[in-house]
């Protein structure tokens, strides 16, 4: 019954998201406030409908309905319950409905605190969102819908896939997913906008915050999946280059793009038509990763419950989404007025080359991504793009632009001295230098990748670079005692900024130095042996089966040294579960200043010996930390009041002026 | 600076970027992508494997996988050929006999595929592209091993 409830009620939300979708912007053309008032509550009942649904989904997993299919093929009785309600998205099906359950979360925000938004943009940017919705709803009522029944219902049902019982990919999901739906909003007010013809500083006001929400998301999405990755596939690696990892970074960088060309928007409105473009590209590469991971047109060792027939729904909904909004685009574009005249050496002109370089990384990962479909169909062979693409393409584009987010932000809007920048930035560039000469130096004797040098004299440069931005904006040198006061007198963006880009360069080197310096060791080990590793010594003292909530676990124990003190115990195991029956590798990890020492243990061989594989990671944890960091940049920037939704300066470009052209 | 002055160095850039990403991008192409082939393409000689890093894809023959300890040798199989694999470390958990499977490394000189990696996957039910393709080719396709969902 609670099944058929949640299947009504995504019944209802089409036909109200239908209603939204028209009214709200015939309204807008013909500035009847009646007709363009309806969005508003239009999205609160859209909301509470497609809440109800997912509630039901949700109650379904709880309860273990097994005569709903999608319980009965995702779910046990034995599991414990955050992953029965885990399983809920860890299938096509359940994804779907969060995807358009966050959907309609953010239509509800626009509603909630878009008070003082324009009516007509409100309006309008609400019918969009609802259009959006519309074409999900059509997708998961036609060809997946979860609330499909069994009849007879099954006695238990199939569980799982025992890789997404984990904390780390619990949760990864849901935050990719508010990423990816959170650029909706810039995309809904991107193609409003057009449809207005006018873009202001207004609306860069309201479309920052959202776009900085999607991205902190995004961000945290993405780190959860790789570190997922990290200690689950027991590889000691982070980042394949693989399509599904693809799918999510192209947003990520699309909206950062748009981040920082919607700055230029709110203070110096120019670049608009290029920030209309970012916005429906970072919405369009969040579909197109969508469709690359649902429809498993690309092999993908990541490939989760893809479905290449559903796949081309996706894809017809990808066309007319990104097709229809470029073609509007096009049009209406080059009606925006372009605003204030910079010189190429300017706050603006580094905030340009950011972008311009963003987005061709971004061009040069989807080009990679899809690639081995080009080649299939021109029939140029099967083949696979991998790490070395990627690395040595993408890697080389953003050289140059991290060079230039040091000094960016020491430069003045409209024109800027670069030599003037240059020399307060002599002392950082000195150190980065002597950073990389020294890591040259130490890395004589190893003989590690001649790149790695660069790689920690990049993120030394802008790890200073940056502090130094600060220093100089609290006069930490020139007037110490007031410091601390203008530190705390800082707006909370600026902070935001210096806080995210020393977290990029904390990340840098991590991803540098793992790189070219992890050491690895792959032997048979015998109870009792010892294996040394970067100056661990690992030794197997026992290997025994422990019983767990739903699976058995071959769990080994490695009493580790160092210089002969003891280091840790550590205790990777290799799990199989029950239901469904499958194993997984489960990494031991003791992370340290200097890196993360890393165990697996794996099969038993004929000799009595257990596969072990030991790592030393070196920097890995400067990754998480440099990641975490950014998140904590993108937080404290939101919380800045002037980005705060509704702050009374928007209430300036009021309703009166707005031109009803379209 | 001019309207027009501000266009041209906006182009300027973006032609830069672009093309210094074509660049990468096609010297990149001739260098770091990885073709795939079967052991019959192998087999055949109808390709030039020596010395270039490709994949190879098919399943893991029945009863041909044998530990040495760290090192694992099987035999992957198209229906139509079969060629020997080395592999040197930890197997992926849902690598198996009769299963799909995509290795990645060289082809050494006695005739043996040095395997850097095998590729290892989530779910049990997937079965690579590539490989799907080429057992339809050679006549040995089970059909989807069974519904995803």
């Amino acid at each position: 019954m609670i099944a058929e409830i949640g299947h009504f009620a995504l019944i209802l939300a089409l036909g109200v998201a239908l209603l939204q979708a028209v009214v709200p912007l015939w309204g807008a053309r013909r500035n009847d406030p009646v007709l363009m008032g309806l969005a508003g509550p239009a999205s609160v009942v859209q909301f509470l409908l497609v809440a109800v649904s997912f509630a039901a989904l949700t109650h379904a997993y709880v309860v273990s309905d097994f005569s709903v299919m999608n319980v009965f093929s995702n779910s046990h009785t034995d599991k414990p319950l955050l992953y029965k309600v885990s399983g809920v998205w860890g299938n096509h099906e359940g994804s779907l409905l969060l995807w358009i359950t966050i959907l309609a979360l953010f239509g509800l925000a626009v509603s909630l605190f878009g008070g003082n938004l324009p009516p007509g943009l409100k309006a309008r940017a609400l019918a969009v969102q609802a259009m959006i919705t519309v074409g999900f709803l059509l997708f998961i009522l036609f060809t997946s819908n979860p609330f499909e029944r069994l009849d007879p219902p099954p006695i238990n049902g199939q569980g799982l896939n025992p890789l997404l019982q984990d904390p780390g990919l619990a949760f990864h999901p849901p935050f990719l997913y508010l990423g990816y739906v959170g650029f909706s909003m810039a995309f809904s007010f991107a193609i409003a906008a057009l449809i207005e013809g006018r873009v202001d500083a207004a609306w860069a006001r309201w479309v920052r915050p959202w776009t900085l929400v999607a991205w902190v998301f995004l961000t945290c999405g993405i780190v959860l999946g790789s570190w997922w990755a990290y200690y689950e596939l027991g590889w000691g690696g982070w980042w394949y280059w693989d399509p599904v990892e693809n799918a999510s970074f192209m947003p990520w960088l699309a909206g950062t793009a748009l981040l920082h060309s919607a700055v230029v928007v709110e203070k110096r409105d120019a670049l608009k038509s290029w920030t209309i473009f970012l916005a429906i590209l970072a919405f369009g590469l969040s579909l197109l990763g969508t469709f690359l991971v649902r429809s498993g047109v690309i092999t993908s060792v990541h490939a989760f419950a893809s479905d290449p027939t559903r796949g081309v729904f996706i894809l017809g909904l990808l066309v007319i989404a990104i097709g229809g909004s470029f073609a509007l685009y096009a049009v209406r574009a080059p009606s925006l007025k372009t605003g204030g005249l910079f010189a190429p050496i300017s706050r603006e002109g580094a905030l340009l080359l950011n972008n311009v370089l963003m987005a061709t990384g971004a061009g040069t990962v989807l080009l990679g991504t899809l690639y081995p479909l080009f080649a299939d169909a021109f029939d140029l062979g099967k083949v696979s793009v991998g790490p070395p693409f990627f690395n040595s393409v993408f890697v080389p584009l953003m050289v140059p632009m991290v060079l230039a987010m040091a000094a960016g932000p020491f430069m003045s809007w409209k024109r800027a001295d670069l030599m003037g920048v240059l020399g307060r930035l002599k002392l950082v560039l000195g150190l980065a230098v002597v950073a990389a000469g020294v890591t040259w130096f130490l890395e004589g004797g190893t003989a590690g990748p001649w790149w790695a040098a660069g790689g920690i004299g990049l993120a030394v440069w802008l790890f200073l670079g940056t502090l130094a931005e600060w220093a100089e904006r609290v006069r930490l040198f020139k007037a110490p005692a007031e410091a601390l006061g203008r530190a705390r007198r800082l707006p909370r963006a600026a902070w935001g900024m210096t806080l995210a880009h020393a977290g990029l360069a904390l990340f840098i080197a991590g991803a540098t130095a793992s790189s070219a310096w992890k050491q690895e060791s792959v032997q048979s080990q015998k109870v009792g042996e010892a294996v040394t590793v970067a100056g661990y010594t690992f030794t197997l003292t026992d290997v025994r089966d422990v019983q767990g909530p739903n699976y058995v676990a071959s769990t080994g124990t490695f009493e580790v040294t160092r210089d002969g003190k003891p280091f840790a115990t550590m205790t990777p195991a290799k799990r199989t579960y029950k239901m469904p029956p499958r194993p997984t590798t489960e990494a031991a990890i003791v992370g340290t200043f200097w890196g993360d020492v890393y165990a697996v243990v794996g099969d038993k061989d004929p000799d009595g010996g257990y596969v072990t594989r030991l790592y030393f990671n070196p920097l890995v944890p400067w990754m998480w930390m440099g990641a975490l960091v950014m998140v904590i940049g993108g937080l404290v920037s939101l919380s800045d009041r002037r980005h705060r939704v509704g702050a009374p300066t928007r209430a300036r470009a009021g309703a009166k002026t707005q031109p009803a052209k379209a | 600076m001019t309207r027009k002055q501000r266009r041209l160095y906006f182009v300027v850039l973006g032609v830069l970027a672009v093309g210094a990403a074509a660049a990468l991008v096609l010297t990149a192409l001739r260098q770091d992508i990885v073709f795939f082939f079967s052991p019959s393409e192998i087999l055949e000689a109808k390709v030039p494997t020596e010395g270039r890093r490709i994949r190879l894809g098919g399943l893991v023959e029945q009863g041909s996988v044998v530990k040495d300890g760290a090192i694992v040798r099987f035999r992957v199989t198209d229906g139509a050929h079969t060629l020997p694999v080395v592999y040197s470390g930890l197997l992926p958990d849902l690598f198996r006999e009769g299963q799909g499977v995509v290795t990645e490394g060289k082809m050494g000189p006695d005739g043996e595929f040095q395997a850097a990696e095998v590729l290892a996957k989530h779910d049990e039910n997937y079965m690579p592209k590539e490989v799907a393709e080429s057992l339809k080719k050679t006549g040995h396709w089970q059909g989807e091993s069974q519904p995803a969902k």
